[in-house]
């Protein structure tokens, strides 16, 4: 098994940690693994990877449906492969590749979705990717993985790697994503992980939301004197539902995602709360059904409210209301 | 090839037919896609009896047979049961509730099914993965891909020709079933797809065109595949193939039959048993 050392990834973007250095450090744990990439080798930072493995490497070119169904006439072989692309296309163009290849038929593949969120910035809505959670969510036997950060990422695909059944990583935010993770904890594939604690109001969070939401609870500390408890949902699905449970007794629910509130983060809590009694409200953060005012990172995330500045005001007005 | 040879082949191929109106009408008004499974038996037969390497207790040698269209599960179904791996209950349960047997082949290994075929066009694209990784596991199998010439209208089926073609498969044969009909009608007014010779020449396979319905050209095309590039069969075939009132009607592709439409089928199909191959 890798030894994961969470401090060696501290600053770098999620894909630079995941293929620029952790997977060429430790390929030597997992001996199955082949990697595969849309045309998306220079983007992934693989360069290191394939100089030293170039047997463990295969160039599918700018073919989406093909990658996914090259990785899993590989995997039906025995191989482990990670499949690397732009997310809003592994997840949108070949949706029916991992409905049919990866959920129906069971084939271990690694899905790696690059720059998915807002971090195309300037390149616009065809390059966002703000609907992979909610679609993929819709497959069995797929899992969802959504780090917050670099080191969480290096945890997620060590997780994936070691899973049954195939998975899906959702990659955001490049260098500019707040570190949550300093120090290697244990990452369970559908266990969320309490990363602040407090009494006043629950956010879950998810992606980089997760940094954004910690630096929100603060501000709510200083400013309010309010204390928010914040849970990183790294998994979708399979969904923890005990960390929900454990929200009965505060006044509101937050959910916040870089994603559509139709079938992310928010959408799955309510798939469960609704069918059960005695949850509080649910405050909804998220992209609200729009397509965006293409920018920067940072103008595009304020567009959505999805700043710590901008959650914090959301949160605060939301519990004057109750 | 044997004239003894010759004879089985056919007769197997008959035989497979008459498996696919008997299974068939057993599912009733639910129906089944005869038009392509009649196109296939010949190439079925041809390649179960003389080419597929098959043991259970060897899987990981074994030749894998992915039948891309697959619509035409039936026939596939059918060719299993003729060699042995599927029992004449398993055949039976064709379209009925809960069956592992349905309109569309489900992949399990230990029956001799390879893919989960349903969806045109995904067939090719996990085929040429397999072909690939067999390629890097040092295997000397073969991969055969059995697709319409309908499901030629996919774009993924021309991505997969590209990475095969680029990683020069050559333990890849490509089989496509060309008996002109899709759907809506004729190949050449829904989506022409001609010249597909040279179509596929250009995407690097070295591509042959055989009769079909002729076991003696299937086998010689099959005998000879090409060392350095995946190889390529054009089989021009009849949709409906060996019952007189489904050859070449579009409207076969999905049908069901009635008592006389069936009574009348299995006579045409064993008064060529009867005869002479």
């Amino acid at each position: 098994m890798a030894v994961i050392n969470l401090k060696k990834y501290a600053g770098q973007g999620q894909a630079v940690a995941l293929f620029g250095t952790f997977l060429p450090d430790n390929i030597g744990s997992y001996p199955n693994v082949h990697v595969l990439s849309a045309d998306m080798s220079a983007a992934a930072s693989l360069s290191r990877y394939m100089y030293q493995n170039p047997n463990k490497f295969t160039e599918i070119g700018i073919a989406e449906q093909n990658l996914v169904g090259i990785s899993a006439g590989m995997a039906s072989e025995g191989f482990t492969p990670i499949a690397i692309a732009q997310a809003a296309f592994i997840t949108m163009r070949a949706f029916e590749m991992n409905r049919q290849y990866l959920g129906y038929m069971k084939n271990k593949v690694v899905l790696v979705g690059l720059n998915s969120g807002f971090y195309l910035q300037y390149f616009g809505n065809t390059h966002y990717c703000l609907e992979d959670i909610a679609i993929l969510r819709s497959i069995p036997n797929m899992t969802i993985l959504s780090p917050a950060d670099a080191g969480e990422a290096v945890m997620a695909l060590d997780a994936a790697l070691r899973n049954d059944g195939a998975s899906y990583i959702r990659l955001t935010g490049g260098s500019q994503l707040r570190t949550v993770y300093n120090e290697y904890c244990d990452f369970v594939i559908g266990k969320d992980i309490i990363v602040r604690e407090g009494r006043d109001v629950c956010i879950f969070a998810t992606g980089a939301c997760v940094g954004n939401s910690i630096e929100a609870a603060n501000i709510l500390s200083a400013r309010n004197g309010i204390e928010a408890k914040v849970v990183d949902v790294h998994t979708l699905k399979p969904f923890d539902t005990e960390t929900v449970n454990q929200s009965k007794g505060y006044p509101l629910i937050v959910t916040a995602e870089e994603h559509n509130i139709i079938g992310g983060l928010g959408s799955a809590l309510s798939d469960y709360t609704s069918t059960k009694g005695g949850f509080p409200e649910l405050l909804k953060l998220g992209i609200h059904d729009s397509f965006s005012r293409p920018g920067s990172y940072d103008y595009l995330m304020q567009q959505h409210r999805l700043t710590p500045e901008l959650i914090a005001e959301d949160i605060f007005n939301k519990l004057q209301t109750l | 090839m044997t004239t003894e040879k010759k004879i089985e082949l056919e007769k197997l191929s008959n035989d497979i037919r008459l498996d696919i109106i008997k299974t068939g009408y057993l599912s009733g008004i639910k129906g089944a896609h005869f038009g392509g499974c009649l196109s296939l038996p010949e190439i079925l037969a041809t390649l179960y009896s003389e080419f597929f390497n098959y043991h259970l207790t060897d899987l990981e040698h074994r030749d894998r047979i992915v039948l891309s269209k697959g619509h035409a599960a039936l026939a596939l179904y059918c060719v299993l049961y003729e060699k042995g791996l599927l029992t004449k209950e398993e055949l039976e349960t064709f379209e009925q509730d809960g069956s592992n047997f349905i309109a569309h082949s489900k992949r399990n290994l230990v029956k001799g099914q390879e893919f989960s075929g349903g969806s045109l066009g995904l067939g090719l694209s996990h085929a040429v993965g397999v072909a690939y990784a067999c390629k890097l596991k040092g295997l000397t199998n073969r991969i055969y891909v059995i697709v319409g010439d309908g499901e030629l209208n996919e774009g993924l089926v021309w991505e997969s020709l590209l990475f095969a073609n680029h990683n020069k498969l050559n333990n890849l044969t490509l089989i496509v079933d060309h008996n002109h009909l899709q759907a809506d009608g004729t190949i050449e007014e829904v989506m022409d797809t001609a010249p597909l010779k040279e179509k596929l020449a250009s995407f690097g396979l070295d591509t042959q065109e055989v009769d079909g319905h002729s076991v003696e050209d299937l086998y010689l095309a099959l005998s000879n595949p090409s060392a350095t590039q995946p190889s390529a069969i054009i089989a021009e075939t009849i949709k409906g193939k060996g019952v007189s009132f489904m050859e070449n009607k579009a409207k076969w592709h999905h049908g069901d039959l009635n008592e006389l439409r069936y009574n009348k089928a299995l006579k045409e199909l064993e008064d060529k048993d009867n005869g002479c191959y």
